[in-house]
């Protein structure tokens, strides 16, 4: 029995070929944010997009081995630095696009159009309502300052969006400033790191710590689930160069079988449309600034966002590690 | 009792009035099954060699960071970590096993196969569960917390000690159903002799039981071992640094894949030396069955005794099933209306034929395997099968790498040669068959531990008297082994069984597109920290991985 399985199973697997156009995209997002807004697309133009699921760094491996026989025609991942290090290894082609260029502000994609932010989160300060006013908060830096000692909650360092973070401080303020602030994040620490954003807002709900910092997204979904949480949200960083901010973003592969397609594919994900479903099913900021957030997050108010561009946050990254390795920020 | 003596080897002397060329063409019949063993460890040694080839210069800057911040803690930790393991799943599994086999009392029945349902609960999704019941803002401490002035007595669970009861619990079913094999299939008259002697069942147990279960104990520690070095979800979820931990680190944190890969080479000796060890310390004992004889009555364990054997069997099952699943029911009831669908008969339906294939493909190899090892016997062939069993001990993501970057350069050749460039952009690519042998690197360890185990117990006589009746080569595995060594082959497949359908990495990196199954949807969740969502697919694992295991054993469970 089993022997035909598998046959059937391999068949079934081959005869895969289709006719219609189709984009493939790798996408190392989560599945469930990036499927709806597929199938959209897929609705409007009647172009099949297949969807690949997959870790960031297994996906790029795979992009590498399959070279110019890879189905994929687009790469999309979280993060900045990721995004960065997928170009540095020459997975991506550059993208010549009016579109996208006018829907994408500059700090938001490669300087040299290989890939193209689409979605913003902020990674900012979130804190306890009933034991901290927000007048007491300012800036990243000053959760190093000693007021905080055993009071600060912090996401593992091992977090890409938190050496995305420490990456940036190190672009803005040089290595030794930011290791003596994340050196005091580390001294402030009132619980061990946790594993997840999530799991840290609700800690800080719960009174395990009074500050901490997480992306507004998760946020957003934590507050849809239980919208009484004590916790409440505060734009670090307004007074200086902005609150760090973040993009999921996506290029188009070095050897696309269909780059045409996937081109249209990322400026149809730029436009209002695609937009507005990123903002509204994954609670993010809108990369296209013509396009309003959903109103839970537009209720947090429009943060002054740090300019510096997010590829530096790549280029950064190994710095930004081992700094956080050399301070003891596990 | 023949517990310590070596008994004579494999190959035997020609039979009375066989001429010699009978003998040359024994020797000669060794050799298609060689190359069969090394055939087998090439679908593993492949993966290995990606794995280990990097760059030979290693990167200095990196390479100095790491032993300056990072190596020293990860080694120490690394190991502190096995041998709390160890214990851990030694302590659980021999001792349950040994008062399941031996002993009655409440319950004993139920507790024999329940005590294999936290097989199939992924041991990052226990640790996740354990740790959202036990933590700060858990259900536990929040409903005491108004009691208390504080709750700093309240001992933290993301620590230390928390990891390793975590993955004991999750852990120990591997050495609990080898060794329940073991004390099953010991053979009543051992333990008889060893009363007859004067010993008590204590010291029937130290003295007898335990040695001749060795290499079935032995086996399942390793196992273990190999899983918890291979470990990242569970680890991660303590931030427990270990050297995994490093490898991820310097491949996606440090951009230094030279680096990862050079680790994991570290990683892969290790291991090597590992298993060379344990199978030299095991030396040339024989642990055959001292005779089948019916059942012995079982020792009656009255009054408080038999009640505390329940309550020791029942608290490891609400540690390691019962209250997890309590907590993934309690996320999954919270956004079910969302999440039900039809389309979960599709991913079960996936997980179960993917693991049922693997478990058949893997058992069948494993049997191969061990039965050419001990038909042949040489250096070689040992050797040749210890390494095919090195791949459960890689990093599965790392592994994952290992195993698609030689299909991809295969069908890349192979595209090349056709002139498909351009039409066709995969052959072996994301289909079934790439999959399982993929599963194959992966799991030959865990199929092999309980084969090899099982063929411990069939004797040097079975062969002869086979032999005798004129029954060799292939039949003689077919007809005479097969049905000794069912136990065992039940054994090892069900244990594939359970570890495919919880398996990640590799069936992300080689599945055919769109083809999610029940843990590429855990993965999809977990990878957002959507707990609710992901505890559907987690609980139908467990129920999907569950209910052939139930089945299954209690038909076997009669003994």
């Amino acid at each position: 029995m089993s022997k035909k399985l598998v046959m059937m199973a391999v068949l079934a697997a081959m005869s895969s070929a289709a006719l219609a156009e189709e984009i493939t995209v790798y996408t190392a997002r989560a599945e469930q944010l990036i499927k709806p807004i597929l199938g959209v697309f897929e609705q409007e133009t009647g172009i099949k997009v297949n969807v690949v699921s997959g870790g960031e760094g297994p996906l790029m491996e795979r992009l590498k081995a399959e070279g110019s026989n890879s189905p994929a025609d687009i790469f999309m991942t979280v993060d900045a630095g990721n995004l960065w290090q997928a170009n540095n290894l020459g997975l991506f082609q550059p993208v010549k696009s009016a579109a996208l260029a006018a829907n994408v502000p500059a700090h938001l994609r490669d300087p040299g159009n290989n890939w193209f932010g689409l979605s913003v989160r902020a990674r900012t300060i979130f804190y306890n309502k009933q034991t901290v006013k927000p007048e007491q908060l300012s800036s990243y830096e000053d959760l190093a300052s000693p007021k905080w000692k055993g009071k600060l909650c912090l996401r593992t360092a091992k977090k890409v969006y938190n050496q995305s973070l420490v990456g940036t401080m190190i672009g803005n303020y040089g290595v030794e400033k930011t290791e003596r602030i994340v050196k005091g994040w580390v001294d402030n620490l009132a619980a061990p790191v946790f594993p997840d954003d999530t799991k840290m807002l609700e800690a800080i709900g719960a009174g395990q710590c009074d500050v901490g910092i997480a992306n507004t997204y998760y946020f957003g979904r934590l507050l849809k689930k239980e919208p009484n949480l004590p916790v409440g949200l505060f734009w670090a960083n307004q007074k200086l160069d902005g609150v760090h901010v973040n993009v999921s973003g996506a290029g188009v592969t070095k050897h696309a079988k269909n780059a045409k397609g996937a081109v249209k594919l990322l400026e149809w994900l730029s436009a209002e449309k695609a937009q507005k479903l990123f903002a509204d099913i994954d609670m993010e900021f809108p990369a296209n600034p013509k396009v309003a957030p959903n109103p839970v997050v537009a209720s947090w108010g429009k943060p002054k966002q740090d300019l510096i561009n997010v590829s530096e946050a790549g280029s950064k990254q190994a710095q930004a590690v081992m700094l956080m390795d050399r301070v003891g920020y596990k | 009792m023949q517990l310590e003596k070596s008994l004579p080897s494999t190959r035997h002397s020609p039979p009375p009035g066989a001429a010699m060329p009978a003998g040359i063409r024994r020797r000669l019949a060794i050799w298609p099954a060689r190359l069969l063993v090394l055939a087998i460890s090439l679908f593993t040694v492949v993966p290995l060699a990606v794995v280990m080839t990097s760059s030979l210069s290693p990167d200095p800057a990196i390479w100095q960071h790491l032993l300056e911040f990072a190596l020293p803690e990860l080694l120490r930790n690394t190991l502190l970590m096995l041998l709390g393991v160890t214990a851990g799943v030694l302590l659980i599994g021999v001792s349950l096993a040994w008062l399941v086999a031996v002993y009655q009392f409440p319950g004993r029945r139920f507790f024999s196969w329940a005590l294999m349902l936290p097989l199939a609960m992924p041991a990052y999704v226990l640790a996740f569960a354990q740790v959202g019941i036990f933590e700060f803002t858990g259900p536990i401490q929040t409903l005491l917390r108004p009691h208390f002035d504080n709750m700093r007595w309240f001992p933290e669970i993301r620590s230390t000690t928390g990891l390793l009861l975590v993955m004991s619990l999750a852990f120990y079913p591997y050495v609990y159903l080898l060794a329940r094999n073991a004390f099953a299939t010991m053979g009543r008259r051992a333990l008889e002799v060893g009363q007859s002697l004067g010993l008590s069942p204590r010291q029937g147990f130290w003295r007898i039981a335990l040695p001749m279960a060795r290499p079935w104990i032995m086996g399942g520690v390793l196992l273990v071992v190999m899983e918890s070095l291979a470990d990242f979800g569970t680890v991660a979820v303590f931030n427990y640094d270990t050297f995994t931990t490093a490898i991820y680190k310097a491949w996606f944190a440090l951009f230094s894949l030279d680096t990862a890969k050079q680790l994991a080479s570290l990683l892969v000796v290790m291991v090597f030396v590992l298993l060379l060890l344990e199978q030299y310390s095991r030396g040339r004992r024989a642990y055959s069955q001292a005779g089948r004889t019916a059942p012995a009555p079982r020792l009656p364990l009255t009054g408080w005794r038999g009640w505390a054997a329940s309550g020791i069997a029942s608290l490891v099952l609400l540690l390691a099933f019962v209250l997890p699943l309590l907590q993934l029911g309690y996320w999954a009831s919270r956004d079910f209306a969302n999440q039900f669908s039809a389309d979960f008969i599709v991913y079960a339906w996936r997980s179960v034929l993917l693991s049922l294939l693997a478990a058949v493909l893997v058992t069948l190899i494993a049997l191969v395997l061990a039965y050419l090892v001990r038909r042949d016997g040489g250096a070689i062939v040992r050797l040749a099968a210890r390494v095919a069993t090195i791949g459960y001990a890689i990093p599965g993501t790392v592994l994952a790498v290992g195993v698609f970057v030689p299909v991809a350069w295969l069908d890349n050749q192979l595209i090349a040669l056709l002139g498909l460039g351009g039409e066709v952009t995969a052959v072996f690519k994301g289909t079934l068959l790439a999959m399982l042998l993929a599963f194959m690197a992966r799991f030959l360890a865990v199929g092999h531990s309980a084969v090899d185990a099982a063929m411990n117990r069939i004797t040097r006589s079975h062969d002869e008297a086979a032999r005798n009746l004129g029954v060799s080569g292939w039949a003689l595995l077919y007809r005479v082994y097969l049905p000794l060594l069912s136990g065992g082959l039940f054994t090892a497949m069900l244990m594939v069984f359970v570890d495919v359908m919880k398996e990640m990495p590799i069936t992300l990196m080689t599945r055919p597109f769109g083809w999610d199954t029940l843990s590429v949807r855990v993965y999809n969740m977990t990878s957002e920290g959507m707990w609710d969502q992901a505890a559907l697919p987690a609980i139908a694992i467990v129920l999907v991985g569950l209910l052939p295991t139930i089945l299954l054993s209690r038909q076997r469970d009669v003994a």
